[in-house]
C-alpha cells in the first residue's frame, strides 16, 4: 500500500494553513514565546517612556543599578516558581509553597541562633551550616508530606496543599513564636545568599541570584533531558496513558512534591539572604505570585505543557512591571491590575494553543 | 475439526475470573493464542473482552485463574511485567501522551540513556538514538507519513496516532501484540492501513490478539475467532468454517457450537 495517498480536494482544503494557525503552531511548540514578547514590549515601553518621554523616574529604568536590582528582586519568586512549575506540570498545584518556605527559613534561623539551652530544636547548636542543611531537609520533608497525602489517599493537590498551608503556618507560629530574627543575630553564613559583588561597573550580582540561575539550568536539564523529566510531563499530560506505558505514576507524583520541597528549602535560604532577616510574616502573597509567574510563563494549569524558561520570563515580567510602574509614579493598584489581565490572557492563550491540530 | 497438537500456546489463560464489586468481568474464562496467528476476540459490549486482555497484559490482576506464556506460568502485577515477557498492548483508550512527541511516546516508560558518564551519572537521555530508532521502526512498518518524529502526537490525525501506538507495540522485540479495537475511531482508508499493519506484524512472526466489533475486518485478518460471551469463551471458530451471521449468533447466545466443531487448535 502506498503511503502517499493522492491528496483529495478536501484534504488539500484541510491542510491550508492560515497565518493564525501558524502562530498557534509556533506557540504550541514554544509556549514561552508569548511571555517573551510581553516582556520585550514592557522593557521597550518603559525604557522609551524613560529615555525619550522622561516620564516620572523612568529615566532610571535602563540603568545598570536598576537592572541589577530587578534581577536580585527575582530570586524569591523565581526560585519558588521552579518548584511550582514542576508541580503544575503534573497538573497539580502547591498552595503551601510560601508556608513551607517560611517554616524552613525559621528552622534555619532558629537553629543557627539559639544555643541548646533556650532552643526549641536543640540539635544544631549554633552551627549555621548544619542549620541550613537541616532547614533544607525540613523543606524537603514538608514537600514529602504533601506528596504522601496526595498519592496515598488520592486527594486533590489543591485541597492537600490548602491544608498544609495552614498547618505549616501554624507550626511556624507555635514553634518559633512570631519572632523575627534579625541579620545581626545570626552567623554570616546564613545570610550568604544576599552577598553581592560587582562583576562589571555599576552592575551587581548576589550569590542568591547565581544559585537561582544555576537551579533553573539544572532543573531545565532534568525536565527535558532525563527520563524522570519526561515522566513528569507524561503524568501531567495523561496519567492513565502513563500508567499503561509502565510509568509508576504515584512514585513520580510523590517525587515531584519531594523535589519541590527541596527547592523550597533552598529558596528559604535565599530569602534570608535577600531580606537580611528571617521573619515569619514574610511574603503572605508569595503562593499566588509563584502561580502567576508560572501561568504567565506559558505553562498550562492542566499539566503536561510548559517550559522552565517561561517561568523565568514570567517572574521577570512581574518584577519589571513592579519596577516600571512604580518608577513611573503609578499606584500599586495598576501593577495588580496589569498582572490580573496578563494571567487571564495567558490562560486564554493556553486554551487556544491546546486546540492545535495537524 | 479439532486436532490434537504439540504446538504450545504462546499466551494461555485458564479459568480466569475477575469481578468489579458485583459486576462480573470474567467468569472461568479460557484463552489460547498460538504463535504467528491473528486471533480475533469478538463479543457484545460488556462481554469481558477488554477485561480479558487487560489481565493478559498486566493492567489488571485476575482474582483467580492461571496464565502462561510459552508454557511458563506467569502472574503479571504491572504492564511492565507483561512487557518483559514480550507482551505489548495497544489499549482501547489509546495510551499515548498527547503533548509528548512521537519518539518520546514510542519510548515512554523505557527511555534509553546515553552511554558512559553522561548517562550513568547525569541520567542523560539519548534522544538522538531514540529518534533514529523510532524513525526506523515507523518506516519499516510503512507508517511514516508524519513530517517529523519530534511532532507532538496531538498534532497527528487519528490514523497516524493509532499507527504510532501500534508501532510502539510492534517494536522493542515484542512477541505478542494485543490490539483493543484499533480501528474503532478510524475512517475506511485509515482502517485499511492499520489492518495492513496488523498483517505485516504477523508476517514478521508476531502473534496478535485483535479485539474488534467490525465483522468484515475480523473476517479479513483473523486466523481464528475467539467469541466472548458473558465473561467467558463461548466458542472459537475460523472465518473459513463459519459465516458472520454464525458468529453474531454465538455472540448473542442464539447459537451454540459443540467443542468438536470448534477450532481450539492452531491453524497456522
Ligand atoms: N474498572 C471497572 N469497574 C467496574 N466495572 C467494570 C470495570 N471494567 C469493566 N467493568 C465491567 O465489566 C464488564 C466487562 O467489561 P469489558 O470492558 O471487559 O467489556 P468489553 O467486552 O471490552 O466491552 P466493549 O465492547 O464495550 O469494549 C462490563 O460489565 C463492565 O461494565
Ligand atoms: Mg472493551
Amino acid at each position: 500500500m502506498s503511503q502517499t495517498a493522492p491528496t483529495t480536494a478536501a484534504e488539500e482544503f484541510a491542510s491550508r494553513v492560515t497565518p493564525m494557525q501558524r502562530v498557534q503552531h509556533v506557540l504550541h511548540r514554544y509556549p514561552w514565546v508569548s511571555p517573551l514578547v510581553v516582556l520585550a514590549i514592557l522593557i521597550i515601553v518603559f525604557a522609551f517612556l524613560g529615555l525619550v518621554m522622561d516620564v516620572g523616574a523612568l529615566d532610571n529604568f535602563a540603568k545598570p543599578g536598576t537592572i541589577s536590582l530587578m534581577l536580585q528582586q527575582t530570586v524569591i519568586i523565581g526560585t519558588l516558581a521552579i518548584a511550582q512549575t514542576i508541580v503544575i506540570l503534573t497538573a497539580g498545584i502547591d498552595l503551601s509553597i510560601g508556608a513551607i518556605m517560611v517554616f524552613s527559613q525559621m528552622v534555619m534561623a532558629n537553629l543557627a541562633v539559639y544555643t541548646t539551652a533556650s532552643n526549641v530544636l536543640p540539635i544544631a547548636g549554633q552551627n549555621p551550616i548544619l542549620a541550613v542543611i537541616l532547614g533544607i531537609i525540613v523543606g524537603t520533608l514538608a514537600g514529602g508530606v504533601n506528596g504522601f497525602l496526595i498519592v496515598r489517599f488520592n486527594l486533590p493537590p489543591f485541597i492537600v496543599t490548602l491544608g498544609t498551608l495552614s498547618i505549616f503556618t501554624a507550626l511556624t507560629l507555635i514553634l518559633f513564636k512570631a519572632r523575627t530574627i534579625q541579620g545581626k543575630e545570626y552567623p554570616e553564613f546564613l545570610g550568604i545568599m544576599g552577598k553581592d559583588f560587582q562583576p562589571f561597573g555599576g552592575f551587581s550580582v548576589t550569590v542568591g541570584l547565581i544559585v537561582m540561575i544555576a537551579l533553573y539550568i539544572i532543573f531545565a536539564y532534568i525536565l527535558r533531558g532525563t527520563a524522570w523529566g519526561t515522566h513528569v510531563y507524561a503524568v501531567g499530560d495523561d496519567p492513565v496513558a502513563s500508567e499503561l506505558s509502565g510509568i509508576n505514576v504515584k512514585r513520580v507524583l510523590f517525587s515531584v512534591y519531594l523535589v519541590a520541597g527541596f527547592i523550597i528549602g533552598i529558596a528559604a535560604w535565599i530569602t534570608i539572604g535577600r531580606l537580611g532577616s528571617a521573619s515569619p510574616n514574610v511574603a503572605p502573597e508569595i503562593n499566588l505570585e509563584t502561580i502567576t509567574a508560572v501561568v504567565i510563563g506559558g505553562t498550562s494549569l492542566f499539566g503536561g505543557r510548559g517550559r522552565l524558561i517561561g517561568t523565568f520570563i514570567g517572574t521577570l515580567i512581574i518584577i519589571v512591571l513592579d519596577f516600571g510602574l512604580s518608577l513611573a509614579g503609578l499606584d500599586q493598584a495598576y501593577r495588580v491590575l496589569a498582572i490580573g489581565i496578563l494571567v487571564i490572557a495567558a490562560v486564554a492563550v493556553d486554551q487556544w494553543i491546546r486546540k492545535v491540530r495537524a | 475439526m479439532t486436532t490434537t497438537t504439540d504446538i504450545q500456546p504462546i499466551v494461555q489463560g485458564k479459568a480466569l475470573n475477575k469481578s468489579f464489586g458485583r459486576v462480573i468481568g470474567l467468569n472461568e474464562c479460557d484463552f489460547e493464542l498460538y504463535p504467528g496467528e491473528v486471533l480475533a476476540v469478538v463479543g457484545d459490549n460488556g462481554a469481558g473482552k477488554s477485561t480479558l486482555i487487560k489481565c493478559l497484559s498486566g493492567a489488571l490482576v485476575p482474582d483467580s485463574g492461571e496464565m502462561f506464556i510459552n508454557g511458563e506460568q506467569v502472574s503479571f502485577k504491572t504492564t511492565h511485567d507483561a512487557r518483559s515477557k514480550g507482551v505489548e498492548t495497544v489499549y482501547q483508550t489509546l495510551a499515548v501522551a498527547p503533548a509528548l512527541d512521537i519518539s518520546e511516546n514510542l519510548y515512554l516508560g523505557r527511555e534509553v540513556r546515553k552511554k558512559g558518564i553522561l548517562g550513568k551519572l547525569f541520567r542523560s537521555l539519548d534522544k538522538k538514538h531514540m529518534r533514529e530508532t523510532s524513525t526506523k521502526s515507523l518506516s519499516e512498518l510503512g507508517v511514516l507519513t508524519v513530517q517529523s518524529i519530534t511532532q507532538p502526537v496531538e498534532t497527528l490525525s487519528g490514523g497516524q496516532r493509532q499507527a504510532v501506538a501500534v508501532s510502539r507495540a510492534g517494536t522493542f522485540g515484542s512477541k505478542v501484540v494485543i490490539l483493543d479495537e484499533p480501528t474503532a475511531a478510524l475512517g475506511v482508508n485509515e482502517s485499511a492501513r492499520v489492518l495492513k499493519l496488523i498483517k505485516d506484524l504477523r508476517d514478521r512472526g508476531m502473534s496478535i490478539i485483535l479485539i474488534s466489533h467490525n465483522m468484515p475486518q475480523v473476517f479479513d485478518v483473523a486466523d481464528r475467532i475467539h467469541i466472548q460471551r458473558l465473561g467467558r469463551r463461548a466458542a472459537v471458530v475460523t472465518p473459513e468454517a463459519r459465516t458472520m451471521n454464525d458468529v453474531v449468533a454465538i455472540m448473542t447466545g442464539a447459537l451454540t457450537i459443540p467443542v468438536e466443531d470448534q477450532q481450539l487448535a492452531p491453524v497456522r
